[in-house]
């Protein structure tokens, strides 16, 4: 693994308008403070914190759905792409599997329909689903099956970054593992690189590299995940790993 | 599991009955429809006029039919200003939101704050009655704001879900999201509001020609006919009738269709 950047944030406060209309008063929700750190090429850093504390805020935040109200975000790839916790609003119902994974590439413009398909076939292959699934619609699949089609569908277009906000833990425990495994095996063929949120500490202990520690909108703690799990240094990381025995 | 559904198969079989008379009549009816004495006067209903004659002895089967291609067109068409303006705006305010939200939904509280009868007597005596354009486009504005209503809730619904945020983050436009990844969730939505739609218009058209606003001969409409109709009732209640009855069927056809449509879309839930 290089030194590389694929990402960096430097002291970064961010948050969302809350309420507001027309007459309404608006109220800024300061979430994010000064949120400093960077992803480096082909690494799996995981983001670790309570509920509520933040994280998916900073995932708007790194890929430009909320603006920062201070401190700047670089990207030093093409456009990150992003998979979610939920497989079962991730797809859309009206659409096949088919339809699902073209239209990345569809909204890209620069292939043609014969090259698309190559590729949909090929991103298939890759998340290790069978070419029936093409026709399915997602209702017709397993939560498994769905958060494989997400992640081929965020892949498509071969970004570089990916953020992960808790993907497989609305999964049974042998589909999670699955899911996990085949984001190892992704980020080697692809060269990935990905920010992985999750809150559930064993989960980001099999898979990241380095883990950042985050505590009501700010990072308190980021390290190598043994140094984390090894050597907390800070006391909310302690309590964090604790109940998580 | 599927179930039948009952409301749905009568619905279409209804309305498409219908909408094959409809259609058969621009090109045939048994008689001419204005053709004095097709028959006698005031004829009742026989085998040679299924809905006997009118005053001047035409044949009324023949011109219910005609009456409701008028009808049945102005009500499609009313139904297609309304529901496209009402939908552009649903998703625009639904799915962008903030002050524009604001300021159209105001606008349609405003055009929702007048009844919707009057709204259009008004908006047609303005432009000048007794056209066909007119009385579409009069129609066509009172049937906006409950399109944009209905739509705007299911836009905004959709509006923070994943796979729409996924679609954000593809990159595709505003305008591909609203009308590709969008449009076809809300049809469970839209689809019985169009059917509804098309039965107010319906009612609405022959509140208005019955009135004497809307469609004037030579053109004629079902309510138009109606009114006609009522000057003779004694004397031949079967215009009445059978006017009244292609009415029902219109609107009874389609209500089936909408209550079809729903629960089917329910059932996919």
């Amino acid at each position: 693994m290089s030194g590389e950047l694929v990402l960096s944030l430097s002291h970064v406060y961010s948050g969302y308008q809350d309420g507001g209309g027309l007459f309404g008063k608006r109220e800024r929700q300061e979430v994010l403070h000064d949120v400093t750190f960077d992803v480096r090429h082909g690494e799996i850093l995981g983001l670790v914190g309570e509920s509520g504390t933040g994280k998916s805020t900073l995932a708007k935040t790194i890929l430009g759905m909320v603006k920062p109200d201070r401190g700047t975000v670089t990207h030093y790839t093409k456009r990150p792409q992003m998979i979610f916790q939920d497989p079962y609003s991730s797809l859309n119902p009206f659409y096949s599997v088919e339809w699902t994974l073209e239209e990345p590439l569809r909204v890209y413009g620069k292939y043609g329909r014969a090259e698309r398909k190559r590729r949909v076939r090929e991103m298939l292959d890759r998340v290790e689903l069978p070419e029936e699934c093409l026709g399915a619609k997602p209702s017709e699949l397993s939560g498994g099956q769905r958060q494989r089609v997400s992640i081929a569908a965020a892949l498509i277009r071969r970004p570089k970054f990916l953020i992960a906000d808790e993907p497989v833990s609305a999964l049974d425990v042998t589909i999670q593992a699955q899911i996990l495994d085949l984001l190892r095996s992704l980020r080697r063929e692809l060269d990935l690189s990905y920010l992985f949120i999750s809150h559930d500490l064993n989960v980001v202990y099999q898979l990241c590299d380095r883990v950042l520690v985050m505590k009501r909108g700010r990072i308190v703690e980021q390290g190598t995940v043994d140094e984390i799990f090894d050597h907390p240094k800070e006391a909310y990381t302690k309590q964090l790993l604790a109940a998580a025995e | 599991m599927k179930r039948r559904n009952g409301f749905l198969t009568a619905g279409l079989l209804l309305t498409c009955v219908l909408a094959a008379l409809i259609l058969l009549s621009f090109f045939w009816t048994p008689y001419d429809p204005n053709a004095m004495a097709a028959g006698p006067k005031f004829d009742p209903p026989s085998l040679a006029h299924w809905m006997g004659t009118d005053n001047f002895g035409r044949d009324i089967f023949s011109r219910v039919l005609k009456g409701a291609g008028a009808t049945a067109s102005i009500a499609l068409a009313t139904l297609a200003i309304g529901a496209v303006c009402g939908c552009l705006t649903g998703a625009l305010t639904g799915y962008f939101g903030g002050p524009v939200d604001e300021i159209l939904m105001r606008l349609n509280d405003a055009l929702t704050a007048f009844p919707s009868i009057l709204l259009a007597l008004v908006v047609i005596s303005v432009l000048e009655p007794g056209k066909k354009i007119n009385v579409i486009l009069a129609l066509g504005l009172v049937f906006i704001p409950s399109f944009a209503r209905v739509t705007r809730t299911a836009f905004a619904s959709l509006r923070d879900v994943n796979y729409i945020k996924s679609a954000r983050l593809m990159g595709a436009s505003g305008a591909r999201i609203l009308a590709v990844h969008m449009l076809p969730n809300i049809l469970p939505v839209l689809l019985p509001a169009l059917t509804i739609g098309f039965n107010n218009a319906v009612l609405a058209e022959a509140s208005m020609s019955f009135l004497g606003i809307g469609v004037t001969p030579p053109d004629a409409s079902l309510g138009y006919m109606l009114s006609e109709a009522q000057g003779m009732l004694f004397a031949a209640p079967w215009y009445a009738g059978g006017t009244g009855l292609i009415i029902v069927w219109m609107v009874f056809g389609a209500g089936l269709l909408g209550e079809g449509l729903r629960r089917r879309d329910k059932e996919v839930l």
